[in-house]
């Protein structure tokens, strides 16, 4: 009878497998108001600490600006987010209650956080509309994909991101085609087509002309509050025009943050970074 | 009227469907409705030469799914093309039945020569042409599959990715090779002597398969238009430029990958058991990895990622190849290296790259 006893779960008619449970992930959370909390996180390379015990909290539709030299891990933070790199230690959680160390790139994308890359990543050889489809958010399998064909309402959305990046009057140009600041446009607008509710954006105005980081000031700005948004830059005037809180990393860890004047007045970021 | 709207951008495509329909009534009908020695006459041997290109061009096609849209350079796609060989030529040898050189009722020749008493576990069902149909397609396919998971999923990328391909059909050559495998070792498979009751010996029979070669092919074409001119198509593409930035808008490249090698290796084991009748042998050299190789030139000679110029690619090389080996016997490789030199030096994006390109210029002209 007790050997029986112990089988009985085995013949529990509701019981379900952990195994068999679909593997969905829980939906964005935001009952906190804060969408991105990082902490304690620490990354080594080969004994090298790109990251060092870094704690920071990005608020639902914030505009956060983050500097630090060279080194100071701001694109490994950004992998870490995306899925890309694993940390050694700590934890990262996308709103409430996904947490993104269990989850891999598309997955991380679908949940909702986009990212434009340093270099510009856009599909060279397919035409500005066709970047923007790709990225377009909906069902991402293979065979939905295979059987896609444009709705009307996505043909629109595809319409309002290209006036919205200035490149309303070359749909059918292949992206390659594209100056480096248009690219660099185009890759926010792939970011738009997603749908994201966290953008991370680095180093937008790289190798921009002033009007073209003018264009970028007000293309960011415009999408804080519907969006949260991360900026990582090395352009101080820059981020003076867009900022409203910044962050300064250094060695791997958050050496301070605040306001842009608090930032300029800080002794600790002067000798750092601003060189004195 | 889909396959309107998938021609529609497509005119070589087109073209060169209209061309193989036009082969597929007039080949037959000149080999079989004019007697030998007319001035229409389609010899049997030039018509079973054309209908093996035919084969060689679906292979091609397939090749240049995974190559040209996909950005997988695959140096093993023999492989799929002889299991499907294989598959078929199971199904033909069961066919001859006590017609063989021993006269055993049960068992192959080679097995007889081998002492066999039972047929081996997996070679029942293949009595049966459908069962047979069903391996041409579900071996490869498997084969792909467990290929592909492994190496998709670790992102085995670019030269290495080539390498194990390559390794993978090498492995298979070895494994054929032997005796105690039950597929006929070294001699492979052959002595066929009809499908489905007809005599594979008869020019209606092989009219008949070169029938279905075209139209295998053109079948095969249009399934993969469909498919790269779908926005699966487009990620595919997005794929071989730019991996990483696939994955972070949120598609899963492996899967897409996965589908996509696999539906190509499905694509090879057709053309391999259309292959197999008309040549009426099919034994391990097949999966040899220069083979595999082989089908790379074709393409890149053809111009890749335009699929019909996959198929050119196959006919002139191949065509080259049998005329060369009858003209030249001893110089033949040193002209078919000619021809892949002269190929890179003035057509560096392949036959159709070149042909596009003095469109263009003609154009401009006007």
């Amino acid at each position: 009878m007790a050997s029986l006893q112990t089988l009985h779960p085995l013949f529990n008619r509701d019981e379900v497998f952990e195994f068999l449970k679909p593997d969905i992930p829980p939906s964005l959370d935001l009952s906190r108001g804060i969408i991105l909390y990082l902490e304690d996180i620490s990354v080594s390379f080969d004994g090298f600490k790109a990251i060092n015990d870094l704690n920071l909290y990005i608020k639902d539709g914030e505009l956060r600006c983050i500097i630090g030299p060279n080194g100071a891990g701001k694109t490994t933070m950004m992998d870490i987010i995306t899925g890309k790199t694993r940390p050694d230690k700590g934890s990262a959680w996308f709103g409430q209650s996904i947490n993104l160390l269990k989850l891999d790139e598309p997955e991380i994308a679908l949940a909702g956080i986009g990212r434009k890359f340093q270099k510009p990543t856009v599909f060279e050889n397919h035409t500005v509309h066709d970047n923007l489809e790709l990225a377009l958010a909906g069902n991402k399998k293979v065979l939905p994909t295979l059987k896609a064909r444009l709705r009307s309402e996505q043909q629109d959305y595809i319409g309002e991101t290209l006036l919205l990046i200035g490149l309303g009057d070359r749909p059918y140009s292949p992206a390659g085609s594209l100056s480096h600041g248009q690219k660099q446009w185009l890759e926010i607008g792939m970011l738009l087509m997603q749908r994201p509710k966290l953008l991370l954006i680095d180093e937008p105005a790289a190798g921009m002309t002033h009007q073209e980081m003018e264009r970028t000031t007000e293309l960011l700005t415009n999408l804080a509050g519907e969006h949260s948004v991360v900026v990582v830059e090395h352009d101080m005037d820059f981020i003076r025009t867009i900022a409203r809180t910044v962050t300064v990393l250094h060695q791997g860890s958050v050496l301070a943050e605040g306001s842009m004047a608090e930032i300029q007045n800080n002794q600790k970021v002067i000798e750092v970074y601003l060189g004195g | 009227m889909s396959s309107v709207r998938l021609l529609y951008n497509d005119k070589p495509g087109m073209v060169m469907l209209v061309l193989l329909a036009a082969a597929a009534v007039l080949v037959p009908l000149c080999n079989l409705g004019f007697p030998d020695g007319h001035l229409l006459h389609i010899s049997t041997f030039t018509m079973t030469l054309v209908g093996k290109y035919l084969c060689y061009g679906l292979l091609a096609v397939s090749v240049d799914l995974v190559w040209g849209y996909l950005g997988i350079l695959s140096l093993g796609h023999g492989a799929f093309f002889a299991l499907g060989g294989y598959a078929m030529g199971m199904y033909l040898m069961r066919q001859i039945g006590d017609r063989g050189v021993y006269g055993n009722p049960l068992l192959p020749d080679f097995m007889v020569f081998l002492n066999w008493q039972d047929l081996p576990w997996f070679w029942h069902g293949f009595d049966y042409f459908f069962f047979a149909l069903l391996m041409v397609i579900l071996v490869p396919a498997a084969l792909a599959f467990a290929f592909g998971w492994f190496a998709f999923r670790s992102r085995v990328t670019g030269v290495y990715l080539s390498i194990i391909t390559q390794a993978m059909t090498y492995a298979l050559l070895l494994a054929f090779f032997r005796n105690e495998m039950g597929f006929g070792g070294n001699n492979g498979l052959t002595d066929f002597k009809d499908i489905l009751g007809f005599p594979l010996q008869s020019d209606v029979t092989k009219a008949g398969l070169f029938v279905a070669s075209a139209t295998a092919l053109a079948l095969g074409y249009l399934c993969c238009r469909f498919i790269t001119g779908s926005k699966l198509g487009r990620v595919c593409t997005a794929i071989r430029d730019q991996e990483p930035r696939v994955r972070f808008l949120g598609y899963r490249v492996e899967n897409i990958k996965l589908f996509v090698f696999t539906f190509s290796a499905v694509l090879a084991g057709i053309a391999g058991a259309l292959y197999v009748p008309q040549v009426g042998i099919i034994n391990p050299t097949e999966f040899s990895p220069l083979n595999s190789i082989e089908i790379v030139i074709w393409v890149a000679v053809g111009g890749r990622g335009t699929l019909y110029g996959a198929v050119a690619g196959a006919l002139v090389v191949n065509y080259a190849k049998s005329y060369l080996t009858a003209a030249f016997p001893d110089a033949w490789l040193f002209g078919l290296g000619a021809l892949f030199i002269l190929v890179t030096i003035f057509l560096p994006r392949g036959i159709s790259g070149g042909m596009t390109g003095l469109f263009r210029k003609r154009q401009e002209i006007n």
